[in-house]
């Protein structure tokens, strides 16, 4: 039996035609003589890249395409008959794999290949390697962009002249190379003046989860709300539109008490749990684990997975005065190249701010960039703010390591404790 | 201890002694010999030991807690498909085991390694902890000069840890004896390299991590005495096949895992066991701006490994081709920890390039506390027979 369509609203409607209409771009690159490049979510350089006129096309992205459609199960198996280990990141066997497997694009066309990796190395080591590994693949040219990480729980002044350097004598002229496109630095301050637009409107909705009811999921409706700015689109007209559109639902929705829609078509009202969520979701079975959540009647209220792409919501604004500048501080802020100190202090403050029950931990197998340390940042927090914490683990898009009973095993016991600790009683964790 | 190490049994037990002691007792001592003395730690896989040295300070370098160590609270912060050296690490910590030490290193290597220094600055407020990020663009006017800044950086910290200004002249007098290690380890490889048999891995492993343990000055003195020690040594050549190990540049073999390869059948000629000590490939020169002279000896003479960026995709594991053929090995074990993402995702290109050169190779995986053997035994030995079956 094929499963229900997801309910969709308007703004949903409206990212999928974006999705639809990039990936025609990127699949159409043969006739329309434009560049394409692939490049990552943190520290993602759309503005400059549409400098060039470049399309830009995200292999995590394509990741959990293919993960949703339930194609990377197979994909992954695939790479690691090749030889890719079954200990590694599973977005780079599922990309890798889908190589072997024609690269279809989800629109059916297949993927060209991409003319630059622009290799923006921010927060994750995975990243680097990953793009080596395309290289030996596509042959093209690879643009890498070192982003160092704030180890000391901020960003310097070296780090930021070092990041800009490298745009200045690295990227733009490789870019400029592939694309036969003059740089235009104030092409770029147009764009990010957009971005600051689109990114106003997204901390708006985000900070919404305050409201109680929340109107909004951050973490599985969040997914949604990054989409355009995390990805292809930060800096066009399209994301500025999107996120005035999603403003207008979310506010809808305050003004009726309601909460966020579910894919079943219902709004969430009777929320039982706020949850503050650390990691990223689990693609295979996202559907299934969404409800699990609003079936016991837990809304998360802000997350960190929404934080990948950029701590907007901590003021960072890409600021068209200082271009290049503006773009090494997004690349430096980006969730996982903050320090552990960082990540608790802000986790923490989640918990408080939005009124939450406690943090909830998705400890990603495949990623160690997000999950080495997640147990001490549950204890640190937990300690900090005295709600109790949980911790689940699943994985990105491997199939194998979603256990349904597990994590809803795991999730109403949290949910338990978060009643006993409501009644008075002790907290104490939930873990693996 | 220097200069009385005099026959290789002798000078391999202080190292062997040194290795299993989990309590630090040489950097104790040494830090007890003299007041206002301060101890830094250092994780794998480089740091610029002349800085800690220049700052007056004991480098010790930290490599988990091996196979002789219970994790009893370490496996409480870490899942488990996290690999074993950061759990380890926490577990000597939280055992008091390194209460000694004023101040931690965190290199880059990995996120794991990455992550820890944050979990340092958590559960150890009152050590010194830096994570010290190495650049990944080599352009020496964009690399180069970021790298000279966070050495600059490096020095601040090192000097604010121990309330004493850190001159050109010390960092130079430093280089001066660091160079001095690299240029006997460097020996004592090549000499490993022309007559294994004269000088086990096993052997070898031992004197280069109980290096990173102590004195560099009472290190050359020791690796001199090894040298002559080992030639002087009349030990029989067998018909072992000869290898090189690569993938163990972070968390390392148990040291039995070390012998069992030998004991296979193999003499390993060249290997990236905690490669700290070679990892600049030249002297950094001892004149001039000895922060620049340290940086750019890193960015063009520093070896290739997984926790580095190769530019050019052209030349990848091209690096590892040479080094095996100038050190005459007849194939090649890429042994990596479990869950190591950077020998892991590194792996199929270094050995895709390996087979372009026709350099057969095997691969495996370990844990610090791998207890069995045997199929490592088999496996490396299948591997020696079909080298000389087919050599
Ligand atoms: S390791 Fe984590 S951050 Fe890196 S690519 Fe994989 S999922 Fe993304
Ligand atoms: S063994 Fe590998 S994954 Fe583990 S800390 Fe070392 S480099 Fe990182």
């Amino acid at each position: 039996m094929s499963k229900p369509e997801a309910v969709k609203e308007a703004s949903m409607e409206m990212q999928k035609a974006m999705i639809a209409r990039n990936y025609d771009a990127i699949t159409s690159k043969h006739e329309t003589g434009r560049k394409v490049s692939s490049t990552f979510v943190p520290g993602n350089l759309n503005e400059l890249l549409m400098c060039f006129d470049i399309v830009n096309n995200l292999p995590e992205i394509n990741a959990i395409q293919a993960g949703m459609r339930k194609a990377s199960g197979g994909y992954i198996m695939e790479a690691e008959k090749s030889g890719h280990s079954e200990d590694v990141c599973t977005y780079v066997k599922a990309d890798i794999g889908q190589m072997s497997k024609g690269n279809i694009a989800p629109n059916g066309k297949p993927y060209p290949n991409p003319d630059v990796l622009m290799l923006s190395y921010t927060g994750c080591y995975t990243f680097m390697k990953w793009f080596e590994l395309l290289r030996e693949e596509y042959k093209c040219p690879t643009l890498m962009l070192h982003v160092p990480y704030e180890g000391d729980g901020h960003s310097t002044k070296n780090m930021r002249d070092y990041i800009v350097k490298q745009l200045k004598e690295v990227v733009i002229p490789g870019l400029e190379q592939v694309s036969g496109v003059k740089f235009d630095i104030d092409r770029l301050r147009g764009y990010l003046k957009a971005s600051a637009k689109a990114e106003d409107d997204l901390v708006w909705c985000l900070e919404q989860g305050k409201v109680k009811p929340s109107p909004i999921d951050a973490y599985f409706g969040g997914v949604y709300y990054i989409g355009p700015i995390f990805t292809a689109f930060r800096g066009t007209d399209d994301a500025v539109e999107y996120y005035k559109m999603l403003r207008a639902e979310v506010q809808g929705r305050i003004e009726n008490h309601q909460g966020p829609l579910t894919p079943e078509g219902t709004y969430f009202n009777d929320q039982k749990y706020r949850l503050i969520v650390e990691g990223p979701p689990n693609w295979t079975n996202f559907r299934e684990f969404w409800k699990m959540f609003y079936d016991e009647g837990a809304v998360v209220v802000a997350s960190s997975y929404t934080k990948v792409g950029g701590l907007y919501d901590q003021g960072f604004r890409h600021d068209p005065e200082n271009p290049l500048e503006s773009l090494a501080d997004y690349c430096l802020g980006c969730y996982t190249n903050l320090n552990l100190p960082t990540r608790v202090d802000l986790l923490a403050k989640y918990v408080e701010e939005y009124e939450a029950d406690g943090l909830l931990i998705n400890s990603i197998k495949s990623c160690n960039s997000f999950s080495a340390g997640q147990l001490m940042i549950m204890k640190e927090v937990e300690r900090r703010t005295g709600r109790p914490g949980a911790f689940i683990e699943t994985d990105l898009v491997d199939p194998r390591y979603f256990s349904a009973a597990n994590v809803k095993n795991r999730l109403e016991s949290y949910f338990q404790m978060i009643e006993q600790k409501r009644r008075g009683g002790g907290s104490k964790t939930v873990a693996a | 201890m220097s200069g009385k190490n005099r026959t290789v049994a002798d000078i391999v037990a202080v190292c062997q002694e040194m290795f299993e002691d989990l309590s630090f007792n040489y950097a104790r001592k040494w830090k007890a010999a003299k007041p206002g003395r301060k101890v830094v730690g250092f994780l794998p896989v480089y740091s610029p030991l002349e800085m800690i040295h220049a700052a007056g300070c004991l480098p010790l370098g930290i490599f988990g807690g091996g196979d002789q160590m219970e994790v009893i609270h370490g496996d409480a912060y870490y899942q488990s498909y996290i690999c074993r050296i950061p759990r380890s690490t926490i577990e000597l910590g939280v055992t008091n085991r390194l209460d000694f030490v004023d101040g931690m290193i965190f290199p880059f290597v990995c996120d794991v390694i990455r992550n820890l220094s944050g979990m340092w600055k958590i559960m150890f407020p009152n050590v010194w902890t830096k994570f010290f990020d190495t650049p990944q663009n080599y352009i020496p006017s964009i690399g180069g000069t970021y790298y000279e800044q966070e050495l600059l950086e490096l020095k601040e910290g090192l000097e604010h840890m121990t309330g004493r200004k850190i001159s050109d002249d010390d960092i130079r007098n430093s280089i001066k004896l660091y160079n001095e290690n690299r240029r006997l380890v460097r020996e004592v490889y090549a000499f490993r390299a022309k007559e294994p048999w004269k000088a086990p891995t096993s052997e070898i492993y031992l004197l280069m991590r109980a290096g990173l343990m102590m004195d560099v000055e009472e290190h050359n003195q020791m690796l001199k005495d090894y040298m002559a020690a080992a030639k002087a040594e009349d030990r029989p050549k067998r018909d072992n096949v000869r290898v090189s190990i690569y993938g163990s540049f972070c968390e390392q073999p148990p040291l039995n895992l070390i012998k069992s390869i030998e004991m296979a059948g193999c003499y390993v000629v060249d290997d990236d066991y905690s490669l700290n000590n070679r990892f600049l490939m030249v002297d950094v020169p001892s004149t001039g701006n000895p922060l620049k002279a340290l940086s750019d000896t890193y960015i063009e003479n520093s070896v290739e490994t997984s926790c580095k960026y190769v530019p050019d995709g052209k030349v990848k594991g091209e690096f590892h081709v040479k080094a095996i053929k100038a050190c005459g090995a007849e194939g090649v074990i890429y042994a990596t920890p479990s869950f190591c993402d950077p020998a892991l995702l590194d792996r199929p290109m270094i050995c895709s390039k390996l087979s372009e050169a026709g350099i057969p190779y095997i691969a495996f995986k370990y844990a610090e506390n791998s207890g069995q053997m045997q199929p490592i035994r088999e496996q490396a030995g299948t591997f020696a027979d079909s080298i000389k079956l087919w050599s």
